[in-house]
């Protein structure tokens, strides 16, 4: 008896917090599928009725000119997202390395003043990051939005990275420079590939931040050409009143992508996350 | 030249004039659906007449559609027209927004709209604007249970208690937005503002006013949590027998409802009518357009007759053009016609600036009079009270010679100090490193100076400034001395900072608490080996952080709704009653905890996971050897070889709850009554309500991060003690 408990307990809490975790997900789901644009009263999370009428309506939008609009838009959620992703990232590699490996003037400093930047209350910064984008012509730009995500990804990125790097034995790098490589040659050729696990965890971490970010997207674009998926999304939250199945259906399209290059990445997530810390 | 590019190039030539010529105006608004369609159809209309003017129109969503023309314009990055409505003309007109249009249109022309759509749109003695529609609120009533509609208040009392019982409501209506209430203020004689600008909450009409809701509301006749959606629901299940909405309500009316539309009914009390405040749409030219010629063009050609006539046909908007009202199909069209009557009696919503200062306590004293906690009196005072918080003058304006001296002198130290630096870099022969170091490390830091730093560095000044509706006033630390001193009210009632920082340290460690107790615990049971099913749980256990968090925080709002939410359907069907989740502060509280529990466990059980692997298997088997318990293994093994993962996400997760502003912004929204907002929730509504306080906001920012600073001092220290202690 007490066996078959043992056996027995584990899965039971596992699969109450698995239904905690998906319920409001299947909720959305019902939503989205639904013919209507209401809210749903009953605690049933399965959907009563398959429509995708909402789904239909959130991806067949045009703007003024006739063009489609939601393609467009979700290019630029993606354009955007990978840009970061890759800026971001090369920014973050390059400066975690050096930060682990060489000891240098001001090292320390450095590394404190990333480490303060993510004490800064962000909703301050809005006003004045708009004129300093202003300034540089980069308002309505893909290039502006990207600019703005990699940079402030930066300071995080880097300590993941420098906390990996930290881990990673030097005799490698080592040899290399004794077969004459240089320090650029070492890093990309030798140390980089080292470094995957926390790259692709850093790298997720960068893509779903530019791709779920919304405030800052929809302060910096005026025209809807150049909204990212989560603006445009936000449009059917209305002053009057909120289309909610809309909402849903984009809200399911929007974060299908990232859901599934979670998923996707998800084993390196363990050993990409923890590694570094374990080091501290 | 080559035969075949010479025809294409002929061709492009001849064009090259054409387009050259052909201009483009901007047109923002924020329509949506059948106002979207009409608008465009007129815009189309004005492109075939005008073939060389092009029109870029651009649909903005609502929430931020402001702060975006305000921010936009003046850095010349906004539209040359835009749509909006007249409230928040005053502080535009002040800030140059929008243009006067009084020398450039002749006098006789307004005589083409209502008078009452007119006004409005003057501020001081110039005009600004064409009037597209007015919107205000009406009476609609289900013909199959009411056959007359009321004309006087008690008659409306008497028919719709008559009407009330078995889930029945004689009447809905938002009645916790001011919006709505204010027909009911205004029929019972008070005015939102003086002439003198200042609102009287507390003014023995205001009071009758909000007695009459205290009516309403205890005898049961409106519905508890009256939202947009759940008055749509009850009306077109035959469950509200009366409804007090706008024009846009028409299109959420299911066919087989029989309904009809009538003006608000006196109030008995008064004699006078309830007055339900005026919406005036209208065109505004942007004060800095280039092109004010063809953007005159395009505002007459909007506000004229042609364009009204699709807008109110198409639309369904009740416009502001008197002559499109001739023609047959407005003539005969009952609809519109009922919301045109309501015209003479409502009061177009006051102009001026501080009519924004005004919503706030006016929800407030509502709320507080529908939740049964006060009665009219004591929730007038109450809001009366929060107007002065709210509405407090700007403080005086302060010398600002010390302060250039002190950043001269700041400037000058920190040249001399980096001079230093460098040179003794150079002397002990680390220049060589340097270089190396920083070329590495300088492209990311320089990005992050610039939109980090730099941003948070204005933020820093911009708090030393008072800023209202585009002025800025210099203060000095007149702003922290408000902070400090809670602007001289209580420190323990919300918007103080003191208030604030005490919910917000009690959120974070409510939350990092529960993040990692549920994420301990499930990375354990997850550990467990030979479990079965692993992948399939952790994949599902996932699956809150694979979500976005803003959608996470609008679907919990969702559930937590009193009468369509989930956890209530849910509680319902166990036989429990439903709970007012955002009425009390332990309640609403408790669920922007839940939700920002749910999204925040998977991280916490990720990293235990990552950490509870790495730990060797043969210190537990010779643990076992030594006859130990598994809580003495949990003590002794795994809690102290977690621990060097676990801490630097712990004080991550900390500075991310501390300043987690989705979920307490989207769930609870500071319900009920600001009780539950945090210092950065309450940062941003200083900065985006409340006038646009940005230097009062920055203050705040700023005593944030001193705060977490300070904080983190702290807890390294405690770190690098329990390290040594280890």
């Amino acid at each position: 008896m007490k066996r078959l408990v043992s056996k027995v307990w584990p899965h039971a809490v596992l699969m109450f917090a698995s239904i905690v975790a998906i319920y409001p997900v299947l909720w959305v789901v019902k939503m989205a599928l639904s013919s209507s644009q209401r809210l749903d009263s009953s605690p049933s999370p399965l959907p009563k009725e398959l429509s995708f009428s909402n789904f239909v309506a959130v991806t067949h939008t045009m703007d003024s000119a006739g063009h489609w609009l939601f393609g467009r838009q979700l290019f630029n959620s993606v354009a955007v997202a990978t840009a970061t992703t890759v800026v971001g990232l090369l920014l973050a590699c390059t400066a975690a390395y050096a930060f682990s490996r060489f000891r240098f003037p001001a090292r320390d400093a450095g590394l404190g003043a990333l480490l303060l930047t993510q004490l800064f209350p962000g909703v301050v910064m809005l006003i004045a990051m708009y004129r300093i984008l202003s300034m540089l012509h980069l308002l309505n730009s893909l290039t502006g939005l990207t600019v703005v995500y990699a940079s402030t990804s930066v300071p995080f990125s880097t300590w993941m990275l420098k906390g990996y790097f930290d881990t990673i034995p030097k005799e490698m790098e080592e040899s290399a420079y004794v077969d004459g490589a240089s320090r650029w040659m070492t890093f990309w050729y030798v140390v980089l590939p080292l470094t995957r696990p926390a790259l692709v965890v850093t790298a997720l971490f960068s893509f779903m931040t530019a791709w779920n970010e919304f405030i800052l997207a929809s302060t910096l674009a005026t025209d809807e050409r150049y909204y990212t998926l989560p603006v445009a999304l936000q449009q059917q939250v209305g002053e009057f009143h909120t289309n909610w199945g809309q909402f849903a259906a984009g809200a399911i399209i929007t974060s299908a992508p990232v859901m599934a290059l979670f998923y996707a990445l998800q084993k390196h997530l363990v050993g990409g996350l923890t590694a570094g810390g374990v080091k501290g | 030249m080559n035969r075949r590019l010479w025809l294409p190039a002929l061709l492009c030539l001849l064009a090259l004039p054409a387009a050259a010529e052909q201009r483009t105006l901007k047109l923002w608004h924020s329509y949506n659906d059948a106002e979207a369609k009409a608008l465009q159809d007129s815009i189309d209309l004005f492109e075939q007449q005008h073939p060389d003017i092009r029109v870029e129109a651009l649909s903005t969503p609502y929430e931020g559609y402001a702060s975006k023309l305000t921010t936009a314009i003046p850095n010349d990055n906004g539209p040359d027209l835009f749509i909006f409505a007249h409230e928040r003309l005053g502080g535009w007109a002040k800030a140059g927004i929008v243009m006067p249009l009084d020398k450039k249109i002749d006098n006789s022309y307004w005589s083409e709209f209502f008078p009452e759509t007119i006004a409005p749109l003057a501020f001081g003695s110039l005009r600004y604007g064409l009037p597209l529609a007015f919107k205000s609120t009406a009476l609609f009533y289900n013909k199959a249970l009411v056959a007359q509609p009321p004309a006087t208040t008690d008659e409306l009392l008497k028919v719709a208690a008559s009407l009330t019982g078995n889930g029945h409501f004689g009447l809905a209506y938002q009645a916790d937005n001011f919006y709505y209430h204010a027909a009911w203020y205004i029929g019972f004689g008070a005015e939102p503002l003086d002439h003198e600008g200042v609102a009287h909450f507390d003014s023995p009409a205001a009071i009758a006013s909000f007695s009459f809701l205290q009516d309403l509301s205890s005898r049961g006749i409106l519905p508890s949590e009256p939202t947009g959606s759940l008055i749509t629901r009850l009306f077109n299940e035959g469950k509200a027998a009366m409804v007090i909405n706008g024009p846009w309500f028409v299109g959420e009316i299911d066919k087989s409802v029989n309904y009809a539309v009538a003006p608000l009914p006196i109030v008995s009390a008064t004699g006078r009518p309830a007055s339900p405040l005026l919406t005036d749409e209208a065109v505004f030219i942007s004060g800095r357009t280039k092109q004010v010629d063809d953007a005159l063009l395009l505002a007459k050609f909007l506000a004229g007759r042609e364009s009204a006539l699709i807008r109110a046909t198409e639309g369904r908007q009740v416009v502001a053009n008197r002559l499109a009202w001739e023609d047959p199909r407005l003539a005969n069209d009952a609809l519109l016609q009922a919301f045109r009557a309501e015209l003479p009696t409502a009061t177009p919503t006051d102009n001026r600036p501080e009519m924004e200062d005004v919503w706030e306590p006016g929800l407030l004293a509502l709320k507080k009079v529908l939740r049964g906690e006060a009665t009219p009196a004591e929730a007038a005072r109450a809001a009366q009270r929060r107007y002065s918080i709210i509405a407090k003058p700007t403080p005086p304006k302060a010398n600002p010679v010390p302060f250039i001296v002190f950043a001269i002198a700041l400037a000058l130290g920190l040249v001399a100090f980096a001079a230093r630096w460098i040179q003794s870099v150079v002397k002990q022969g680390e220049g060589k490193n340097a270089v190396l170091g920083w070329t590495w490390v300088g492209p990311g830091m320089l990005a992050t100076i610039a939109l980090i730093f730099v941003p948070f560095a204005a933020g820093i000044v911009l708090s030393l400034f008072s800023h209202k509706n585009g002025e800025y006033t210099f203060v000095g630390f007149a702003n922290f001395l408000d902070l400090i001193t809670a602007k001289g009210f209580s420190l323990f009632e919300p918007l103080s900072f003191y208030y604030a920082l005490v919910v917000t340290v009690a959120w974070t460690v409510v939350n990092l608490a529960l993040h990692v107790g549920i994420g301990l615990s499930l990375a354990l049971v997850l550990n467990r080996p030979l479990l079965r099913l692993k992948g399939i749980y952790r994949v599902l256990l996932i699956v809150p952080w694979a979500v976005p968090n803003y959608i996470t925080a609008l679907l919990w709002k969702g559930m937590f709704h009193k009468q369509y939410g989930a956890i209530n359907g849910l509680l319902e069907w166990f036989g429990f009653k439903g709970i007012s989740w955002f009425g009390s502060f332990g309640t609403a509280f408790f669920a922007n905890v839940c939700a920002n529990a749910w999204l925040g466990f998977p991280f916490m059980m990720v990293v235990c996971l990552g950490a509870l692997q790495s730990i060797p298997r043969d210190l537990y088997e010779a643990a076992d050897v030594d006859g130990a318990s598994s809580w003495d293994k949990f003590r002794h093994v795994t809690l102290p070889l977690l621990k060097p993962a676990l801490v630097p996400a712990v004080l991550l997760g900390m500075v991310w709850t501390f300043n987690q502003f989705n979920v307490v912004y989207l769930v609870s929204g500071g319900e009920p009554d600001n009780a539950t907002d945090i210092l950065i929730s309450e940062a941003y509504r200083w900065a985006f309500a409340r006038q646009e306080q940005y230097g009062y906001a920055a203050a705040y920012a700023v005593l944030i991060f001193v705060l977490l600073l300070g904080w983190s001092f702290v807890s390294q220290r405690i770190a690098k003690a329990a390290e040594e202690g280890r």
